[in-house]
């Protein structure tokens, strides 16, 4: 088990890296703390599967440091680093049966073959895959073949860290939700490091206590769950979490708030003041389609909106309505009964109005 | 659905089966023919049943050959297979290396067999071979026209100098097929370079191996024109093989009736080791 540092790491495919869209990571700094359950969240091409192969070591990164436990491994291979990492289509020994496949790591590390077997059957329970243990690998389903390919990854219980590379890809729904269960229970037995990679919200919320978004190389966020749906750090990630995603609004400066169209948002003093010393014109407000309000009747802080759609979702409903020119979604119980056409009004409570410059936050600083 | 038998489809088969029956299943009988019979002349065939055969199995020469034969084609394969193995895996992966090393290979793949008998026969001599030369110069007695090891050396290298590129080429391509996250995975779990050649590379290599094994056996079995051309079968008869043996038989000798029957066991021998090999292994992987 490790903490696992990364000092202003990047990473480039490029020899020479001319400009930062060269780089599949950009510089960062990042700590994944000892026996945490992490998940890095974010779109294909984000540079994900690059960070992975990084921590690993199967990959050498082209700028920082990568450090377990305060030492430099750069240049340590994966085998030095031990670590184990299960990839996203199943890897199997197709000439060994599932017991060998399972014991391949722990042999290889000179692990007495009491001790292999006893491991073994412990990881093969866990797994469900018991009865397969003394069949051909080759044979397996691919659901299965993925189970013995995440086996190999639990088995050794000295790793510095497990490493998931978006493994449940190739597996049913049914079982995958069953497989992200077993993966939580494993890291609360055995307390390791554990760090999963997905581009899947809801499997990263049940697997993570905390999830570091990426986007375009960089980790945009690092908080719970609830921190990263309540108080987006980035627009990415008010519009990757959540479904649909946060109502994001381009804006310009107007005395006391800022404007669209013909539409004034008022904000607070603390905002405005700071909106005053940025000197950037890409301003954007955003708010989740759960915070906003909606009612039959104006008041003072209402917006007049048109329902453009209703979708029913059975257990709720997501309503478009138009705000001047922008499209906004808004989540309403099953009750909601407006229908196309029909003007309601929108209160956008102050405390879930966010206020973003450059893509980025803007905070309040106490 | 139903389907109506309809025999005219039998007619679609018919281009095939005449195909085959010109190109394999005439000549063949026509080999079937002279076995069980002693011929003198056009029209002058007498039947005498399964004697052709009695007398070839019980020929010593024949017997001596057979061993002979047996012996160069497991060499052949002891050497060839690993060698194969070796060298491609010793191949650079990619780039212009890559593409210098297959080009050198496949050489010796490109030149007439008779050619390579050539090459050898004067690289070997000891006045003006470079090859002989040396080793004389080295102070070994060296002379594949006089020492039958030395024959056997000549002939053996001379093959795996030709062919080994084969086994090399078809295991490099397998080699190719592997996907890196074999490679990776590997890695990861720590295993060693031997335990990835058996357990990932080898398992992987099974088809092409399969296939550079029967080609190897096959091809040796019925090797000819080289070591005809390098030693002549000699000295003596001791690296005169089957099919040398078979041509003497039947052009110099023109003992056809024997001849048939020998080429007709010497068919059935090939084939029988082929097929053996091959369900065997095929069905060491069904088990389970």
């Amino acid at each position: 088990m490790a903490e696992i540092t990364l000092k202003s790491l990047a990473h480039s495919y490029t020899d020479t890296p001319s400009g930062p869209d060269d780089y599949a990571i950009r510089q960062m700094d990042h700590v994944w703390h000892k026996g945490g359950a992490y998940a890095l969240l974010g779109p294909s091409g984000c540079g994900k599967s690059t960070m992975l192969n990084i921590i690993s070591g199967l990959l050498q990164p082209s700028e920082g440091d990568i450090l377990f436990d305060g030492e430099r491994v750069n240049e340590l291979s994966p085998r030095d680093r031990n670590i184990a990492q299960v990839f996203q289509f199943p890897v199997i020994y197709d000439s060994m049966t599932v017991f060998d496949n399972l014991a391949f790591p722990l042999r290889n590390n000179k692990v007495p073959e009491s001790k292999v077997k006893a491991r073994v059957h412990e990881i093969a329970e866990v797994l469900e895959i018991e009865g397969k243990l003394y069949k051909k690998a080759k044979n397996l389903t691919a659901d299965e073949k993925q189970k013995v390919s995440m086996g190999r990854g639990l088995v050794r219980e000295d790793v510095s860290a497990i490493l998931f590379d978006e493994p449940l890809t190739v597996i049913d729904p049914q079982l995958k939700w069953k497989l992200r269960r077993k993966l939580k229970q494993i890291h609360e037995q055995f307390d390791i490091t554990m760090v999963y990679v997905t581009h899947d919200q809801l499997e990263a919320s049940t697997f993570a206590d905390k999830i570091a978004v990426m986007y375009g190389g960089q980790i945009v966020q690092f908080g719970t769950p609830t921190e990263l749906f309540e108080q987006p750090n980035h627009t990415f990630v008010g519009f990757f979490i959540g479904s649909p995603g946060m109502n994001l609004i381009e804006v310009k400066r107007c005395p006391r708030g800022v404007c669209f169209g013909s539409t004034v948002v008022t904000l607070d003093d603390w905002q405005v003041e700071l909106l005053q010393r940025l000197k950037s014109e890409n301003i954007k407000i955003g708010i989740r389609p759960e915070f906003v309000e909606v009612s039959s009747l104006p008041s003072d802080d209402t917006f007049p909106a048109t329902v453009v759609d209703v979708e029913d979702l059975g257990t709720y409903k997501i309503v478009t309505v138009q705000l001047d020119h922008e499209k906004l979604k808004v989540r309403q119980p099953e009750e909601f009964s407006a229908a196309q056409g029909e003007q309601i009004y929108l209160l956008f409570p102050r405390q879930w109005l966010k206020l973003y410059v450059d893509e980025f936050l803007v905070q309040e600083q106490k | 659905m139903q389907k109506t038998p309809n025999n005219k489809a039998w007619f679609l088969v018919l281009p095939v089966f005449l195909l085959v029956a010109f190109s394999a299943l005439v000549p063949l009988m026509t080999v079937v023919n002279y076995s069980v019979q002693d011929i003198f002349g056009p029209g002058q065939g007498f039947f005498v049943g399964t004697e052709w055969f009695k007398e070839v199995l019980s020929d010593e020469r024949l017997q001596n050959s057979l061993v002979r034969q047996f012996l160069f084609s497991g060499a052949v394969l002891l050497i060839q297979i690993p060698l194969g193995i070796g060298v491609a895996l010793m191949m650079p992966k990619s780039g212009i290396k890559s593409s210098v090393c297959l080009i050198l290979l496949a050489i010796p793949l490109l030149i007439p067999w008779n050619v390579v008998g050539t090459i050898w026969q004067i690289f070997a001599r000891g006045d003006i071979g470079l090859f002989g030369w040396s080793l004389n110069a080295l102070g070994f007695e060296y002379n594949y026209t006089r020492n039958t090891l030395d024959a056997w050396l000549t002939v053996l290298l001379m093959d795996v100098w030709h062919w080994t590129p084969l086994v090399a080429l078809l295991c490099y391509s397998g080699l190719r097929a592997i996907p890196e996250a074999f490679y990776q995975a590997a890695e990861i779990d720590r295993a060693s370079k031997w335990a990835v050649f058996r357990y990932i590379q080898l398992p992987r290599l099974k088809s092409v191996l399969i296939i550079a094994f029967l080609l190897r056996f096959m091809d040796s079995f019925m090797i000819y024109t080289e070591p005809f051309v390098l030693t002549g079968g000699g000295p003596g008869s001791s690296t005169t093989f089957l099919s040398q043996t078979l041509t003497t038989m039947a052009i110099g000798q023109f003992d056809l009736g024997r001849s048939a029957a020998f080429s007709l066991i010497y068919f059935l021998i090939v084939l029988l080791i082929s097929w053996l090999f091959f369900t065997a292994i095929t069905h060491a992987d069904k088990e389970k």
